[in-house]
């Protein structure tokens, strides 16, 4: 189906929902509650050899010479690869590919793979590594994005021809300089985001098995099966029919797990060349090097509203830090622009943004992907503006609400919006009116919204072809299989699909049994990420199980001799409303219509419909809908410590409809959780070699029970028009609102504005010692 | 290498383990009880979290040859120790967490429910400040720890035949009408 066939938000049957809606319990909870589910490195098969990656000492080096002959000498090692292996180069958009699974003649950051080995345990194809002998050149290293940005030589990338530009964007809508001019309030500033990192807990692991009629299966801790399938295709040299690709069950991602990895195509063609399994596990220090976390943004705001706060321009300078390849880097540049034109309306609007590329670990999609940054430096700029016209930080973003059923100053439509809702909520349950402005000096109060998108309107790789398809197989027991290529990343995508598919054929969701991320079970879908799958999947499998319902209707209503509008399937039986005795269950149905049509399954799809602004880029950031958060956080700010503690955080989301509101509320609460800990306490960066500071869990601080705050998760419901029973996103979007909310609470709390994330101690203290006494605020 | 004994989850395993190999190696690659997770492997993310005499330990820093005569339970035990006493289907904790919606990648969560086991078998009323401070070792990056906090909260409330309170979102009015856990 195309969204142009729309499936309302209406429940199928009658005029109550049966399983939508409700809190029920996951597909998978109890196997991961007992231990009983299997993640990639869970897996393990017979003569299974173990892989391991050499990796870059330098930042930035030409390679002179690699010799692996003393290590494939080794006892007990069966095969070295290096970069001429596997010499074809990918990525995950297909004009900017720009990676080798193996260096072919350059490294360009600490931890780039150089080689790889399988041997028959980790410690002999650790002690093979030390001995693979490679000489290097090494080269000037960019580790500041500025310099990258005005000296192009030596280019990292020198194929690119552009320096050591990986994207530049500048698009402008409406006249943004005569917009300000005639603004009454002004405010410029800069603003910086730092870069985070995922930190799933599992760490990647892939499993590949290369068998004698030459299939090759690769079970990965993907997030995206179907890229994962496509790259090896192209890499290994294989036809993609003879390729698998299973996601086993996966243990978080973040947008982490989204690109092809050089740990697939090396564990893929260890397999061809030994013939035997091969298991790649990174270490804890890998998944940090590999990174493709969230970009350090250097960012220039200027925004003019007018004397009763109506915006009338932004304005927006950003240096994006890119790393060391392209990654989703294309994206990321238009998403740094693209995503800020929501919700609230602006009539002028101009993007300048520039990704490098450095000597450091390539950033990439993470949860938020590419606008978080920006949405922290609006928002916070958006407070300032409220201060400076004299308005409550509430009041200026109700003022400039854009509404629903409407279009952004980009070309984006907004269908549904519950963004005024999500500020009442919060605004309610925090007590903002009695307690904002009046809280003891050191406690404040602070807010912040956001818009996010759910999918992108458009796959990375051109084609007509739908963005996600389901396959529905019946058996004569009752029971329906619902075939998704859609990933479970702990989501609960498998759920949402298997309640959906029940709640179309009145039944019992514990007897829909979902089938997904496997390429030669599933039709394709594009994968976890950009916050589609519940959209689109959600979408495809009501399609699938419309059809599948039809059919069995059709057979039941002909066998009882009645008009199709009496025949009803619903609580797990098949009955007749016309005649009260006549019911069938759902199994004889099914037994039924088998007898009189055919063996019987239905397939579904969703594409989305053509949007988007009518200009270079206008596609990007376009999405069939748009989720909508705001956010108040308490905090207090300790004055001798310069420590700022988050006590409560009220979060408020239009999730279009929670098909399951436990799992809404858990998405809420773990971005809250994950913007939180990139305020105050996480940092991704490396020392002044380019080296990781601290590639570990422990100097890595992700926060622990004790530092997580009281999170209080608001759903809003706006019911979009074309999300599957009107649901939208709630995975990535909840996540904004978090870090501007807190330099907007500590103004609240202290009178100081903060810019410059992480809000460390050092840079509290510092703020409050350059503090003009109690009212006026400075800056830093 | 050298031949250990030692007790899991009720049974006897002898096995061979070389003399560096940790308690999670021989779990994991050895016995085949791949519940336990491994996340970092230095005692940083608490994933892999046993039970050795009941008290939560780091299998991942523990070495195999000295977890020997000690009793060891690791979440694959958790189940059949609660039918073993008499009870139906998992560990009260295990459904309490599903029930929740804790269980997101659940990557983490062997290791936590195993903390949280712990703190119930020594404090089955613990408040919330305590169940924080007992999973400080265990590092969630999914949940935002509230659903975990809940369903400790819930299945120690039910143990003692208490009233839990709903969480807010469940709580709310607007969605009140035949909300309840599942
Ligand atoms: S694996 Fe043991 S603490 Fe992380
Ligand atoms: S549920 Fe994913 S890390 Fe805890």
């Amino acid at each position: 189906m195309s969204a142009r066939d729309v499936h309302g938000v209406e429940p199928p049957w009658g005029d109550a929902f049966s399983v939508i809606g409700k809190p029920h319990r996951k597909v998978d909870g109890l196997a991961k509650a007992t231990g009983q589910a299997l993640y990639a490195d869970d897996l393990s098969l017979p003569g299974m050899l173990h892989a391991k990656t050499l990796r870059s000492p330098h930042a930035h080096a030409r390679i002179v010479s690699i010799d692996t002959s003393r290590a494939a000498a080794l006892d007990g090692v069966h095969a070295v690869i290096t970069g001429a292996d596997l010499p074809t180069p990918y990525g995950v958009i297909p004009w900017t590919q720009d990676e080798h699974a193996l260096a072919l003649e350059r490294v360009r950051f600490i931890g780039d793979e150089v080689a790889a080995v399988a041997a028959v345990d980790e410690e002999t194809a650790e002690a093979a590594l030390e001995r693979i002998d490679v000489v290097y050149e090494p080269l000037h290293a960019f580790l500041d994005p500025h310099e990258a940005a005005e000296r192009g030589e030596p280019a990292i990338h020198p194929e690119r021809k552009k320096g050591n530009v990986s994207k530049h964007v500048e698009l402008e809508f409406g006249n943004v300089e005569e917009a300000l001019a005639e603004a009454e309030f002004v405010v410029e500033g800069d603003y910086f985001y730092h870069g985070t990192t995922h930190a799933p807990i599992e760490p990647h692991c892939a499993l590949a098995r290369y068998t004698a009629d030459g299939l090759l299966t690769l079970w990965s801790s993907t997030q995206i099966t179907h890229y994962v399938h496509r790259t090896l295709s192209a890499v290994l040299g294989l036809s993609p029919t003879r390729i698998r690709v299973v996601q086993p069950c996966l243990g978080g991602a973040f947008g982490g797990k989204s690109d092809p990895f050089s740990f697939e195509l090396c564990a893929a063609k260890l397999a061809m060349i030994t013939g035997r399994p091969v298991k790649l596990l990174w270490t804890r220090e890998e998944v940090f090097y590999a990174h493709r976390g969230r970009h350090p943004m250097h960012m220039h705001y200027r925004a003019g509203a007018d004397s009763d706060g109506r915006l009338r321009g932004v304005d927006a300078r950003i240096l994006i830090d890119g790393g060391a390849y392209s990654s989703f880097g294309l994206v990321t540049t238009y998403y740094s622009g693209q995503l800020l034109t929501g919700p609230y309306d602006f009539p002028a609007y101009r993007f300048d943004s520039t990704r490098v590329f450095t000597n450091k670990p390539p950033c990439g999609p993470k949860r938020g992907h590419g606008s978080v940054q920006p949405r922290f430096a609006f928002e916070v700029q958006l407070d300032e503006l409220a201060q400076k016209v004299g308005l409550d930080p509430i009041e200026i973003r109700r003022g400039n609400f854009q509404g629903s059923d409407t279009s952004t100053v980009n070309g984006q439509r907004i269908t549904s919006s519950g963004f005024a809702e999500c500020l009442d909520a919060v605004e309610h349950a925090s007590d903002w009116k009695a307690r904002h402005g009046a809280l003891p000096f050191g406690r404040g109060l602070g807010v912040a919204g956001s818009m996010y998108i759910t999918g992108t309107n458009y796959p990375v790789y051109p084609n007509e072809m739908p963005q996600a398809g389901v396959q529905l197989k019946v058996d004569r027991s009752g029971l329906v299989t619902c075939f998704t290529g859609g990933n479970d990343i702990g989501q609960g995508s498998n759920s949402v699909v298997a309640y959906l598919v029940a709640e179309e054929l009145g039944m019992d969701h514990r007897d829909v049994r979902v089938v997904a991320a496997d390429t030669d079970l599933c039709p394709v879908d594009l994968g976890a990420y950009s916050s589609r799958v519940t959209f689109m999947v959600g979408n495809a499998a009501i399609d699938a199980a419309r059809k599948l319902r039809r059919a069995i209707v059709g057979a039941v209503a002909e066998a009882w001799e009645v008009e199709l509008e009496r025949v009803r399937m619903i609580g797990g039986t098949v009955l007749d409303l016309g005649d009260a005795e006549r019911a069938l269950t759902t199994a004889e149905a099914f037994q039924l219509a088998e007898a009189r049509l055919d063996t019987l399954g239905s397939t579904g799809s969703y594409n989305t419909p053509t949007l988007g602004g009518d200009y270079r880029g206008g596609t990007i950031g376009a999405s069939p809908a748009y989720s909508f958060t705001a956010h108040v956080v308490e905090v207090a700010v300790d004055e001798e410590t310069g420590r700022i503690s988050v006590n409560d955080a009220w979060i408020a989301h239009d999730c279009g409809r929670a098909l399951n509101p436990m799992l809404v509320a858990g998405q809420m609460e773990g971005s809250a959780y994950m913007g939180m800990a990139e305020a105050l306490l996480e940092h991704h960066e490396v020392n002044r070699f380019g080296l990781h500071a601290g590639p570990s869990l422990l100097d890595y601080r992700i926060p622990t029970a004790v530092d997580t705050p009281e999170l209080h998760a608001l759903i809003v419901e706006s019911l979009d028009p074309e999300g599957p029973y009107g649901a939208k996103e709630a995975g990535e979007g909840p996540l904004h609102p978090a870090i501007p909310a807190i330099s907007n609470a500590v103004w609240d709390a202290v009178g100081i504005r903060l810019r410059h994330l992480p809000f460390t101690p050092a840079k509290v203290l510092a703020a409050l010692s350059e503090r003009t006494p109690r009212a006026a605020g400075s800056e830093v | 290498m050298r031949v250990v004994t030692l007790r899991i989850n009720g049974d006897e395993r002898e096995i061979a383990v070389r003399d560096h190999w940790t308690l999670l190696e021989a779990l994991r690659y050895e016995l085949g009880l791949t519940g336990s997770k491994q996340g970092c492997d230095k005692g940083d993310c608490g994933a892999c979290t046993v039970l050795v005499d009941g008290e939560p330990t780091l299998a991942c820093v523990t070495l195999a040859v000295l977890a020997e005569g000690r009793e060891i339970t690791t979440i694959e035990g958790l189940a059949p120790r609660h039918r073993a006493s008499g009870g139906e289907g998992a560990d009260p904790l295990q459904e309490a967490f599903d029930r929740c919606g804790a269980l997101q990648c659940g990557f983490c969560q062997p290791g936590t429910l195993l903390s949280a086991r712990a703190l119930l078998d020594r404090t089955p009323r613990p408040d919330r400040e305590a169940i924080r401070a007992a999973l400080a070792g265990n590092l969630c990056r999914c949940t935002g720890y509230t659903q975990i906090l809940e369903a400790i909260e819930l299945a120690a409330g039910e143990a003692a035949g208490v009233e839990v309170p709903t969480p807010e979102w469940m709580a709310d009015l607007r969605r009140a009408e035949g909300t309840s856990r599942p």
